[in-house]
């Protein structure tokens, strides 16, 4: 085991910065592509405003297939369309794609959940009252369920962690990747540790911050 | 399966109508009708002149914004504060933000709440919580207000005064109530008409005082065997009493009457000996009422004349024959 004095503490320090920047950009379209995803899987659900059985039996489908594709597998299986939506499948850019395929189908189905937690008689309240659809996604579901939705970007943030671990197999960049080049095929351990702890302090920082703000906005 | 047929119902402008059922006898779909949250498969529901059942959805949600609701589980924001609750319909409806605070200010007042603005709602009681519920649903001037069991999840005392107020805000402003509910007493504390439904058929109506003192259909009988001490079959002293020359009446007092001597005058007059076996004197909204059972000791046809006495007085009179 290599001394923590002989660690390429630059390398760490670019690898940490790339897996914050994909950490990030993938929540970010995670929750862009998937929050609307969930919530249209919520509407369309029986004996909810805009049930549509099609609708929603056909997204549930493609939904759960994404989620049962395991992510290594899936990073790979996608390559294609990510060389056609960002130019590359290598580095931070080619890594976005695929986590965000991965994680968007799993932050929908947790957003649906956590909209099902609404009152329904609140709902039925912002119907007499005369709200358009749209004005009961903004003004009723999602501020009713925003402690349910923190806590779901949360959850996401977290796993999106691992999975930004695990692009480094194919090249993503990241801690991971450089846990995997230098700690496992360049037996340099300390590394491996050292991006380990890293990782670990970053899944601390989400939970305990995502678990404040569920607090306060808990006002039940 | 329909869970409502055979429903012809007209409700005037300005009364408080009240639909009373058990729980299952679809009162709260007929309720719903009326502002489309239950849709018909058949028939028209006109309100205002326009029928609700040809509306798309766009004149629905306007027309919607002139029927106010309130509901049992009150059904407020939770994420939001009293204010910002109370608000709500009229940021639906896009008005002014200066408007806006202007009228929740208002509405806090008239229900009582001036000073719980920025609370939210679960450090209110069920009470304040449904004052608020009134509050919103009086926020874009209806002119109906729907009541889904608005009582029911509350106290008594608390009921009382949600009754008041709802009762003051249809003399304030002119609003017209339809509620629906399975006590008695709300029906008799505030309504003017009432509709009795069981298995989703209306099977009595009418003015509330003809309904509760004169009721015909056996879940009428139980709704108003709720609020009166005894039912009439009940007592040893009615089965008992048998004996030839003995008449048993049902008097009813209606108004001021309840307040004067009329049956001691009448009994003076035709000195027909009475026992007084069940007796009620109590309130239908703001109109006293009496009822009472009595068995005329009468000879040679001396409780026949009393009770054409009593009749000619203008009291209800009605004879309890033997089975």
């Amino acid at each position: 085991m290599n001394s923590l004095l002989e660690i390429d503490w630059q390398g760490i320090g670019e690898a940490t910065a790339d897996t914050l920047t994909m950490l990030g950009l993938s929540t970010l379209f995670t929750v862009l592509i998937g929050l609307p995803l969930g919530v249209v899987l919520f509407l369309t659900s029986r004996g909810q405003p805009l049930e549509q059985f099609a609708v929603y039996a056909l997204l549930s489908f493609v939904v759960n297939v994404l989620r049962s594709v395991p992510f290594i597998i899936l990073m790979i299986m996608v390559i294609p369309l990510t060389k056609l939506l960002v130019g590359t499948s290598m580095g931070v850019p080619g890594s976005i794609p695929p986590l965000v395929i991965a994680a968007a189908p799993f932050f929908a189905r947790l957003v649906e959940t956590s909209l099902r937690e609404v009152d329904r008689g609140v709902i039925r309240a912002a119907q007499a009252m005369g709200a358009t659809y749209w004005q009961i996604v903004w003004r009723v579901l999602l501020p009713e369920s925003r402690p349910g939705l923190i806590a779901a970007v949360t959850i996401t943030a977290v796993t999106l962690v691992s999975y930004t671990a695990m692009s480094g197999v194919i090249g993503g960049g990241g801690l991971g990747d450089l846990a995997i080049r230098y700690g496992y095929q360049r037996f340099q351990t300390t590394v491996m540790v050292v991006t380990v702890v890293i990782l670990l302090v970053l899944v601390q920082i989400l939970q305990s911050l995502g678990d404040r703000l569920v607090r306060h906005f808990q006002r039940k | 399966m329909h869970a409502l047929r055979n429903v012809d119902l007209s409700i005037q402008k300005g009364e408080i109508f009240g639909i009373i059922g058990h729980s299952g006898a679809g009162k709260s779909t007929l309720l719903q009708m009326i502002n489309m949250l239950e849709k018909p498969s058949s028939g028209e529901v006109i309100v205002d002149g326009v029928d609700m059942t040809r509306l798309g959805s766009g004149k629905l949600q306007e027309m919607r914004r002139s029927i106010g609701m309130i509901f049992q589980h009150f059904n407020l924001l939770s994420s939001t504060t009293v204010e910002d609750n109370i608000a709500f319909p009229l940021r639906l409806a896009k008005q002014p933000r200066d408007a806006i605070a202007r009228r929740v200010e208002e509405l806090l007042g008239l229900v009582g709440l001036s000073g719980h603005g920025r609370k939210y709602p679960s450090q209110l009681s069920g009470g304040q919580k449904q004052r608020v519920g009134i509050a919103r649903a009086l926020a874009t001037n209806p002119k109906v207000l729907l009541c889904d069991e608005a009582t029911s999840a509350l106290d008594p005392q608390t009921t009382n005064a949600i009754l008041s107020l709802l009762l003051d805000i249809n003399r304030k402003l002119g609003i017209t109530i339809v509620l629906i509910t399975h006590e008695m007493h709300v029906i008799r504390s505030i309504c003017d008409r009432v509709a009795v439904i069981d298995g989703g058929e209306i099977v009595e109506m009418g003015p509330v005082a003809d309904v509760f003192l004169k009721p015909q259909h056996r879940t009428t009988r139980e709704f108003v065997a709720q609020v009166t001490d005894n039912p009439d079959d009940g007592t040893d002293a009615l089965r008992s009493a048998n004996a030839a020359g003995r008449l048993r009446i049902r008097v009813t007092f209606i108004g001021e009457q309840t307040y004067e001597p009329v049956l001691y005058e009448t009994m003076r007059e035709t000195s027909v000996p009475f026992v007084i076996l069940q007796g009620t004197v109590s309130r239908l909204k703001d109109t006293p009422y009496g009822q009472l059972v009595l068995e005329l000791q009468g000879e040679n046809g001396g409780a026949e004349q009393a009770i054409d006495k009593l009749r000619s007085r203008g009291l209800d009179v009605e004879v309890i024959r033997n089975e």
